[in-house]
């Protein structure tokens, strides 16, 4: 791998480093170790713990794909690694 | 028009669609029969997949058992979503990178073995096989439930469906019914759901709903829920007895299962381009969470529904009970299929049901003149007659029917398609008889596909212990021994052969063993499956995450002690890296 193609591995490990931290901390974090604190908080009807694990954790991951994959196409686009249109 | 000739007309009519869609689509060389010719535009693939993905399973019983278990009931909502973030990021872009058919395929290239491509192709026919005599025994029994007929007609009819689509079509052909199978399932799903969402809240929004206040009090839905379960003696809805780590690694298990089952990553071979599967990730997701955000919903107010319907005055008064003789016409309905039963334990004509199982609530029920549970309610009602419980008119019902049998086709489909492939490409064409021509293949592919239906119509009438296990055995299976690989194949240079072969067989060996010792599945139960006999507390559904630790660990140990793969092959790694270069499409 060229210095370029090494840049871009690193860029892109970073970015899905950060993005499963997130996805683990809404999910297992919210979600599961610490459902019962969270749970002492109350928006509308749920509690938070039990909203995150059966909503809020999927929401969430549907976001973070769709923001790995803008930032995924920003960096293709940057290293001029990106296919044809 | 009655409901059963409704339910023919409707359940017909979809038929019709799918085999149509089929001779549309039909496949002429190898690559459309494996990859669809890698056309599929990346929403449309994640149309597919979604349908792909969610089985008769998630269809039918999935919102029942949350009604059940309440915050427990999170793992399947979590888990069989979030490894949707795994695939994305760590597995979709570079298979599609790298370009052929098969999952088994990348793993013998990338570790240059062929016994290592054996070894994955006999964890996904294991796999798949498990998972998908599931769906035939869910279209035998939408099939008996709704139209009346035996298991086997039922069974019958769904193999012939299918056969004429997947045989014909391969991949092209599935992916295009699957379109169709995704719309007629999430109109089955959803319709339902906002009318007993309106009924209930005044919010037609099912996710919204689920946080509101009931109509004509001040109590909010959840809370309310808790209160009257409590009162019954069942667990409070939004706590679990079970504990942290093993909910965590039930969690994780079926998440990163989800991203190692081959029928789920080959469907990212189909997209155009490297960033297409990157998106069609996300695409399948929306899909699929449209369904999995409306499931909670539907089963707390379908427990909610049950219960005051059960319970309709104060716990205790003689009165609170709700009289046989007044059941609604629905409760008598599902009473003659039998997933609903009562049992006039006490004599006193009127319905009970608590959880007799509680020994703290035993004195306080005895005091009310209670003599046991009487109330046997399946898990599967909570879909099937929610449209009856909601009193939609009887169309709803029949899409109903169509939608759990979609979810079941669209399923069988795809992972019968991946045993095809893994036959006719990797062990004849890969591995035995090299020298095929791609005609030859193609048929090879098309009599694979045909057999399995046959093997698994028989596996779905038939079914064999491990068939019930498929929670624990397809995804504990698939997250220990194919995701590791995979994975380690894309992310580090220097896991080889051995590594790879040895991290799989550790991984295989590890999680099968512990599920056949406990669930007592081609052997006797060598250890009750008790929570304290549990190694560290984790349950058979939850140890695929041990073996996938022992995978790794295994893999980079022995790939630390013996020779670093060849140059090219680390070239390979380089290259899979980089979107650039990917294969060419083919127009459809």
């Amino acid at each position: 791998m060229d210095k370029s193609g090494a840049a871009y591995w690193k860029r892109n490990l970073r970015l899905v480093t950060i993005s499963l931290i997130i996805w683990f901390v809404v999910s297992y974090g919210f979600g599961i170790l610490f459902v019962d604190a969270m749970n002492n908080i109350t928006i509308a009807g749920f509690q938070l713990g039990f909203w995150f694990a059966q909503q809020g954790s999927i929401y969430v991951f549907v976001a973070l794909i769709f923001v790995y994959v803008a930032n995924m196409n920003k960096l293709d686009r940057e290293f001029g690694v990106r296919e044809d249109d | 028009m009655d409901l059963k000739t409704l339910t023919y007309i409707v359940v017909g009519l979809s038929f019709a669609l799918y085999i149509a869609i089929a001779i549309w689509s039909r496949a002429s060389t190898t690559g459309e029969f494996y990859v669809a010719g890698k056309g599929v535009n990346p929403v449309v693939n994640g149309m597919a997949t979604a349908a792909d993905w969610m089985s008769a399973a998630s269809f039918i019983s999935m919102a029942g058992l949350i009604a059940f278990l309440g915050y427990g009931g999170s793992v399947y909502l979590m888990g069989w979503t979030g490894g949707y973030c795994l695939l994305a990021m760590l597995l979709a872009p570079y298979l599609r990178k790298y370009g052929k058919f098969t999952v088994p395929e990348f793993i013998g290239d990338r570790f240059y073995s062929k016994t290592a491509r054996i070894v994955a192709v006999i964890c996904l026919i294991f796999i798949s096989f498990t998972y998908v005599a599931g769906q035939m025994r869910g279209v035998g029994i939408v099939f008996s439930r709704f139209l009346e007929v035996e298991i086997l007609t039922g069974l019958a009819v769904g193999m012939s469906i299918v056969f004429i689509y997947a045989v014909l079509g391969g991949m092209k052909g599935i992916t295009y019914t699957q379109v169709a199978q995704y719309c007629v399932l999430i109109i089955a799903y959803t319709v339902p759901a906002i009318f007993i969402a309106f009924q209930l809240t005044g919010n037609p929004i099912p996710q919204l709903a689920f946080g509101s206040t009931v109509t004509g009090t001040g109590d909010f839905m959840l809370d309310r829920l808790d209160q009257v379960v409590t009162e019954l003696g069942f667990l409070a809805y939004t706590t679990s007895n079970k504990t942290t780590i093993d909910i965590f690694c039930i969690t994780l298990a079926l998440m990163v299962g989800t991203a190692g089952l081959p029928h789920v990553i080959v469907r990212f071979f189909t997209v155009p381009k490297v960033r297409d599967a990157r998106s069609s990730a996300g695409w399948a997701l929306v899909f699929i969470a449209l369904l999995y955000t409306t499931a909670p919903a539907v089963g707390a107010m379908a427990r909610l529904n049950l219960t005051e319907t059960i319970q309709i005055g104060a716990v205790g008064d003689p009165e609170g009970n709700l009289a046989y003789e007044d059941r609604p016409d629905w409760f008598g309905r599902w009473e003659t299929t039998g997933l609903l039963t009562f049992t006039d334990k006490n004599g006193d004509g009127r319905i009970q049901y608590y959880n007799d199982a509680n020994a703290n609530f035993a004195a306080q029920a005895a005091q009310y003149g209670w003599a046991g549970n009487e109330l046997r309610v399946d898990n599967d009602i909570m879909v099937l007659a929610n449209p009856e419980i909601a009193q939609l008119p009887n169309w709803v019902i029949a899409l109903v029917a169509a939608g759990g049998i979609a979810a079941a086709l669209s399923t069988a489909a795809g992972l019968l398609l991946v045993i095809s492939s893994s036959i006719s490409h990797d062990l004849l064409k890969g591995t035995f008889t090299p020298d095929m021509t791609e005609k030859q293949e193609l048929l090879a592919g098309r009599a694979a596909a045909a057999v399995a239906i046959l093997i698994a119509g028989y596996l779905g009438y038939n079914p064999p212990g491990f068939v019930a296990q498929v929670v624990a055995f397809a995804f504990g299976l698939a997250a220990a021994s194919l995701f590791p690989v995979i994975m380690m194949g894309i992310f580090s240079k220097k896991v080889n052969r051995e590594g790879a072969i040895a991290g799989m067989l550790v991984g295989l060996v590890f999680t099968m063993g512990y599920i056949m010792a406990y669930k007592g599945i081609f052997i006797p139960v060598l250890i009750e499956n008790v929570p304290a006999n549990w190694f560290l507390g984790i349950s058979p559904e939850g140890i695929g995450v041990v073996g996938m630790l022992l995978n790794f660990a295994v893999a980079f140990g022995v790939s630390k002690v013996t020779a670093e793969p060849p140059a090219h092959i680390q070239e390979m790694v380089e290259n899979i890296r980089i979107p650039q270069g990917a294969g060419a499409a083919v127009d459809h």
